[in-house]
C-alpha cells in the first residue's frame, strides 16, 4: 500500500481555560487513505470537532495543539506559519461547517465569493472562473446554477446553501475534505440528497473525506471506516459494518444500543447511565469507566490501544464477536 | 459543578468582577465618596448650611487657613466664607442624593414601560416606543432645562425634572431587552401554564433584562449627577442656601480669573472623580455583561 | 373509540407578514401592495384519545410546532378549535388567553426554556403556586417529588439550570410541565438537542411517565425513529396539512402516501453488511416555500406519481381502512401497483 494521504500522530489539542485545561483531543493517532471516506463519530464535547478543526490548524485561542504530528502528503502541519497553512487551505485541503454560513459571506453573490475562491490560489480569467463555478455547482445539485450564480446566500435554501459551500471546499480540488456535521441541521429528505451526493462526487474526485457526525447511521451509510471518540480519544476504530456488527468497546456498544430503531417500539432503550465527562475535569484512567457497565479496579488506569486487523479499541475489557 | 456559593449569578458576577484592579479601585472611590456624603455631618468641620455660623471676614480665604472656628480650612473658604471642603461633602449628598433618586425612578419607570411595550407589541408597543424614540431626539439637558424652569425649585421638582429627561433611555434599552427574551421558550413556557402576564413581565422578562438596565443605569446616574449640576450651575437648581456641586463651581467661577481658584476646582475636583468612577465601574460591569467580549 | 381527549377541529394559522410603514401608506393611497401570508397550518383535524400518544412527524416549516402551540395554548388558531378534555383551550374574544391547566408543553431546547435567573425549585413550583395547586408551606415537599419522578435528586431544586447537563435540564423541564398535574403533554422536539446516549435516557422518561401517570401526548420530531419508539399513532404533516393519519406500526411498515413512503426512504439505516454500497432514495427537488405552496396537492411538485388533477385538486384525508387515513388521491392506485 503506498503512504498514506494524512498521518496524524499523538495529536494534543488542549484549551486553557480559566476553569482549567480541556483536553479536547488527548493523544489521537489516525490515517486517511487517498480518496477514503472516514466518519468520525461522537458525542458532543467528545473532541471529533477540535480534531477536525485541528487538522486544518484553525484552533483559536485559548486552545492550540500541544502535542503531536500532522502530516498530509508527507508534510508536517503542526507548527506551520498561519500564512502557508492560510495557502494550504481550499486548495489541499478544505472544510465543510454545520453552519454553511461559517464559509458564505452574506453580502458577496455567490460567483463573486467562488471568484475569490479560485484567485486565492490561481489567476484564472474571468469567463474560465464562471465556467468552472458553473461546474462544480451543478456537480453539488443545485439546479440551474448558470441562473443562481448570481444570487446571494440568503436567497437559498438551507441545504441548497450548505452545497454552495460543499462546492466552494471542492472548488480547487483538495486532497482532502473535513465535513463537520454536515447534514446535522438539514433535513432528512434534504440529508439524504447531500450524502447520495457527498458519495459521488468523493469517488468521482478522488477526494479524501472526514465526515464528523453524531448519526451513526448516516456515517454508516457514507464511511467504509469509522472512528469512535469520547473526552478526547479514539475509543474504537475500524471498518464501519464490523464495527457498528461487533462493537469491542463499551461506549461504541451503548451508542448502537440507544439508538430507537434498534429497540422495538415503547419498549425501553438500553442507556447508557450518566452524562459525558467535563473535558476540563476527566476520571483517572479510562475516561468511560465511571459510566461503563463492566468497569472494575483496572480501569483506574488508562487502557492503550489494542490493534487487531485492521481494528483497534482502548478498553481493558473488551467485549466480545457478537457480544450483544 | 459542586461550587454552590460561586454558583448564583451574583456569585460568579462579583467573581469575575474582582478580577479587574481598575474596577475594584473605582468602586472603592464610589463607596468612599457615596460613604463621605452620607456621613458628611460626622466629617464636616462646620454646617455649611446654617448661615448663622458663616463668618465674612472669612470669605474667599485660601486652602490651608485657619478662620474664625479655630480650624484649619484644608480647601479653603468660598465667597460667603463656608469651609469649601465642608461645602463639597454636603454638596456631593445633594448630588449623590438627587443623582440616585432620579436615576432609581428613571430605572423603575422607563424599565416597566419599555418592558410592558415589548411584551404587549401591536399598537401599544408603537405608541409607547415611537413617543420615546420623539423624547430621545431632544437633548436631555433642553428637556431637563425647560421642566425645571416650568417646575420651579426643590429638589423634589429636580428629581422629576431628571427622570423625565432620562426614563427614555432606560425605556429604550428594556424594549429592546425584552423584545429579544419576549421570544425565548422560557416566557413562553410561563405563559402556556398559563401564569398573569404581570407576572411573566416582573418575574421572568425583566430580570432577564437587568445586565443592560444595570449598565445604562451606572451610566444614568453619572448623567444626571452631571446634569444636576449643570441645571444648578445654570441657577435652575436647589436654593443658593443649600449648594450642590455645581452651584459651589458657579459661585466660584467669578473668581477664577482673580486667582482664587479653590472655589470652584475643588468641587469640580470631586465631581471630576465621582463621575469618572461610576463610569469605570459602569465599564466594566458592560464589558462583563457583554458575551461579544468574554473569552 | 372513546371521548377524544384533544380535538383539533379544521384549525388554519395565518401569519401576516408585517406590513411596512411604506406598504401601509400605499395601500392607504390605494397603491396595489401585494400581501402574502404564511399558512403554516391549513385545516388540520385530529383527536388524540386518552392516554394515547400521537406523533407528529414532517420536515422544518411543515408547522408542526406551530399545530402544537395551538394545542398546548401558546398560539390562537386563525380559524377552528382546539377542546381539551371538552373545553376550548383558548378564550373566546379579541385577545384570547389559555384557560386550562390540563395540557402543558415541553420545549426544544432546555437551554432556552429554563429562566437562567431562577432556582430550579422556584422553576417547578411557580405554577403549582399560582394556580394554588400547592401550599407555600407543601412547596418544597411538592417540588422534591416531582424532581424525583423525573429522576432528579430533590437537592436539585436549590441550584441554577447552568449548573446542569442537557440532559438533566430536559428532565427539570418536563418536572415543571408534570408539576401543574396536566393530563396531556405537547414535547415538541424534546429529545432532538441532546445527544445519543442522554437521548435515550429522556425517551425512556417518557416512557416511563406515559406508564404511570397514563398520560395523553403529543409528541412533535422530525426524527422519524424516535416517533416510532413512542408513539401509538402517527400524523405526518407536510406543508401545513397532514397528509397521513394511523397507527405507528402501519405507517412504517406501509406507509400509504408518496410522501410518507419518501421521507421514511431517506432515513438513513444503519449498515452492517461489509462493503454495502448503500444506494440513496433522496426525494426529489426542494421544499416549497410557504409563501407560494403549489396548487392542488402540495406533493404533487415532488411526487413521481403525480398526476393532472394532483394539480388542481386539493386531496381531503380519506379513511384508508384500519382507523388509517391519507390525503392523496391515488393511493389505493399506487398501493396497487407497487
Amino acid at each position: 500500500m503506498s503512504a498514506p494521504l494524512l498521518q496524524v500522530r499523538d495529536l494534543a489539542t488542549h484549551f486553557f481555560m480559566r476553569e482549567g485545561v480541556a483536553k479536547a483531543v488527548d493523544g489521537v493517532s489516525f490515517e486517511l487513505g487517498q480518496g477514503e471516506i472516514l466518519g468520525l463519530v461522537g458525542e458532543s464535547g467528545s473532541g471529533k470537532s477540535v480534531t477536525g478543526y485541528s487538522l486544518l490548524g484553525l484552533v483559536d485561542p485559548p486552545g492550540r495543539i500541544v502535542a503531536g504530528s500532522i502530516k498530509l502528503n508527507g508534510q508536517e502541519l503542526v507548527g506551520l506559519p498561519q500564512a502557508e497553512l492560510r495557502r494550504m487551505r481550499g486548495r489541499r485541503m478544505a472544510m465543510v461547517f454545520q453552519d454553511p454560513m461559517t464559509t458564505l459571506n452574506p453580502v458577496l453573490t455567490v460567483a463573486t465569493q467562488i471568484k475569490y475562491a479560485i484567485g486565492a490560489h490561481e489567476s484564472v480569467s474571468a469567463k474560465a472562473g464562471r465556467a468552472r463555478a458553473i461546474d462544480v455547482l451543478t456537480r453539488v445539485g443545485i439546479p440551474d446554477a448558470a441562473a443562481r450564480l448570481d444570487d446571494y446566500p440568503h436567497q437559498f435554501s438551507g441545504g441548497m446553501r450548505q452545497r454552495v459551500a460543499i462546492a466552494i471546499a471542492l472548488l480547487n480540488r483538495p486532497d482532502m475534505i473535513v465535513a463537520d456535521e454536515p447534514t446535522t441541521a438539514l433535513d432528512v429528505s434534504i440529508q439524504a440528497q447531500i450524502l447520495a451526493e457527498m458519495k459521488s462526487l468523493v469517488r468521482d474526485l478522488g477526494t479524501a473525506l472526514i465526515w464528523i457526525s453524531h448519526d451513526l447511521a448516516a456515517v454508516s451509510a457514507l464511511a467504509g471506516r469509522i472512528m469512535v471518540m469520547y473526552a478526547g480519544r479514539i475509543v474504537e476504530y475500524g471498518p464501519t459494518a464490523a464495527v457498528l456488527r461487533a462493537p469491542r468497546h463499551p461506549y461504541t456498544r451503548g451508542l448502537l444500543d440507544s439508538l430507537p430503531m434498534r429497540a422495538e417500539p415503547g419498549q425501553e432503550l438500553a442507556q447508557i447511565p450518566g452524562a459525558p465527562p467535563s473535558l476540563a475535569a476527566l476520571p483517572p484512567g479510562c475516561p468511560f469507566h465511571p459510566r461503563c457497565p463492566s468497569a472494575d479496579a483496572i480501569c483506574q488506569t488508562a487502557p492503550a490501544t489494542t490493534a487487531s486487523g485492521g481494528r483497534g479499541w482502548r478498553c481493558h475489557h473488551p467485549l466480545l464477536d457478537g457480544a450483544a | 459543578m459542586e461550587k454552590a456559593e460561586a454558583a448564583s449569578p451574583l456569585g460568579r458576577f462579583c467573581a469575575e468582577f474582582s478580577e479587574s484592579r481598575v474596577a475594584v479601585a473605582a468602586l472603592a472611590v464610589v463607596v468612599l465618596v457615596i460613604g463621605l456624603a452620607v456621613l458628611a455631618p460626622l466629617f464636616a468641620p462646620q454646617d455649611p448650611y446654617d448661615i448663622g455660623k458663616l463668618v465674612l471676614g472669612d470669605a474667599r480665604r485660601p486652602p490651608g487657613f485657619v478662620g474664625a472656628g479655630g480650624y484649619v480650612h484644608w480647601l479653603g473658604t468660598d465667597a460667603q466664607g463656608r469651609d469649601l471642603l465642608s461645602a463639597i461633602l454636603y454638596g456631593l449628598r445633594i448630588s449623590v442624593q438627587i443623582g440616585v433618586a432620579a436615576g432609581a425612578i428613571a430605572f423603575a419607570v422607563g424599565a416597566t414601560l419599555g418592558a410592558t411595550a415589548a411584551f404587549m407589541g401591536g399598537r401599544v408597543e408603537i405608541l409607547i416606543m415611537r413617543f420615546i424614540d420623539l423624547q430621545l431626539s431632544f437633548p436631555a439637558i433642553l428637556l431637563a432645562l425647560v421642566l425645571s424652569a416650568i417646575l420651579g425649585q426643590g429638589k423634589g421638582q429636580l428629581i422629576a425634572a431628571l427622570v423625565a429627561a432620562q426614563y427614555a433611555y432606560f425605556a429604550r434599552t428594556a424594549h429592546g431587552a425584552a423584545s429579544a427574551e419576549r421570544a425565548k421558550d422560557y416566557v413562553v413556557a410561563a405563559l402556556s401554564t398559563p401564569m398573569p402576564a404581570s407576572r411573566v413581565v416582573f418575574r421572568h422578562i425583566l430580570p432577564n433584562c437587568l445586565p443592560p438596565l444595570i449598565v445604562v443605569a451606572t451610566v444614568q446616574i453619572a448623567n444626571s449627577i452631571a446634569l444636576e449640576a449643570t441645571l444648578s450651575f445654570l441657577g435652575l437648581g436647589l436654593p443658593v442656601t443649600h449648594p450642590s456641586l455645581g452651584m459651589l463651581i458657579a459661585n466660584g467661577f467669578q473668581y477664577m480669573l482673580s486667582g482664587r481658584y479653590w472655589i470652584s476646582i475643588y468641587p469640580g475636583v470631586a465631581l471630576i472623580v465621582l463621575i469618572l468612577a461610576i463610569n469605570l465601574v459602569g465599564d466594566q460591569i458592560r464589558d462583563q455583561l457583554n458575551p461579544r467580549l468574554k473569552r | 373509540m372513546s371521548e377524544p381527549f384533544i380535538a383539533v377541529d379544521a384549525v388554519s394559522k395565518r401569519f401576516d407578514p408585517r406590513v411596512s410603514l411604506g406598504d401601509q401608506i400605499a395601500g392607504a393611497l390605494g397603491g396595489a401592495v401585494e400581501r402574502r401570508y404564511v399558512r403554516a397550518v391549513d385545516g388540520v383535524s385530529l383527536e388524540v384519545a386518552p392516554g394515547e400518544v400521537l406523533g407528529l412527524v414532517g420536515e422544518s416549516g411543515c408547522g408542526k410546532s406551530t399545530l402544537g402551540r395551538m394545542i398546548a395554548g401558546i398560539l390562537p388558531p386563525t380559524s377552528g378549535a382546539v377542546r381539551v378534555a371538552g373545553k376550548p383551550v383558548m378564550s373566546p374574544g379579541r385577545h384570547p388567553r389559555k384557560q386550562t391547566t390540563r395540557v402543558q408543553m415541553v420545549f426544544q431546547d432546555p437551554y432556552a426554556s429554563l429562566d437562567p435567573r431562577m432556582r430550579v425549585g422556584d422553576i417547578v413550583a411557580e405554577g403549582p403556586l399560582v394556580h394554588r395547586l400547592v401550599t407555600k408551606a407543601d412547596a418544597r415537599a411538592y417540588v422534591a417529588n416531582w424532581l424525583t419522578m423525573v429522576g432528579l435528586d430533590a437537592g436539585a431544586a436549590q441550584r441554577y439550570p447552568h449548573q446542569f447537563s442537557g440532559g438533566q435540564r430536559q428532565r427539570i423541564a418536563v418536572a415543571r410541565a408534570l408539576a401543574m398535574r396536566p393530563d396531556a403533554l405537547v414535547c415538541d422536539e424534546p429529545v432532538a438537542s441532546l445527544d445519543v446516549s442522554i437521548q435515550a435516557q429522556v425517551l425512556n422518561l417518557f416512557l416511563r411517565l406515559r406508564r404511570e401517570l397514563g398520560l395523553t401526548m403529543l409528541f412533535i420530531s422530525h426524527h422519524l425513529g424516535v416517533v416510532r419508539h413512542v408513539s401509538d399513532r402517527v400524523a405526518i404533516m407536510y406543508l401545513g396539512r397532514i397528509v397521513e393519519i394511523g397507527g405507528a406500526n402501519a405507517i412504517y411498515s406501509n406507509p400509504l402516501h408518496p410522501y410518507t413512503k419518501a421521507l421514511l426512504a431517506s432515513v438513513p439505516q444503519l449498515q452492517l453488511e461489509d462493503g454495502s454500497d448503500v444506494a440513496f432514495a433522496p426525494i426529489q427537488g426542494e421544499l416549497p416555500s410557504p409563501l407560494s405552496p403549489p396548487p392542488g396537492c402540495h406533493f404533487h411538485l415532488r411526487c413521481p406519481f403525480a398526476e393532472a388533477r394532483c394539480r388542481v385538486d386539493i386531496p381531503d384525508l380519506r379513511p384508508a381502512g384500519d382507523g388509517r387515513w391519507a390525503a392523496c388521491h391515488l393511493f389505493e392506485k399506487i398501493a396497487k401497483t407497487v
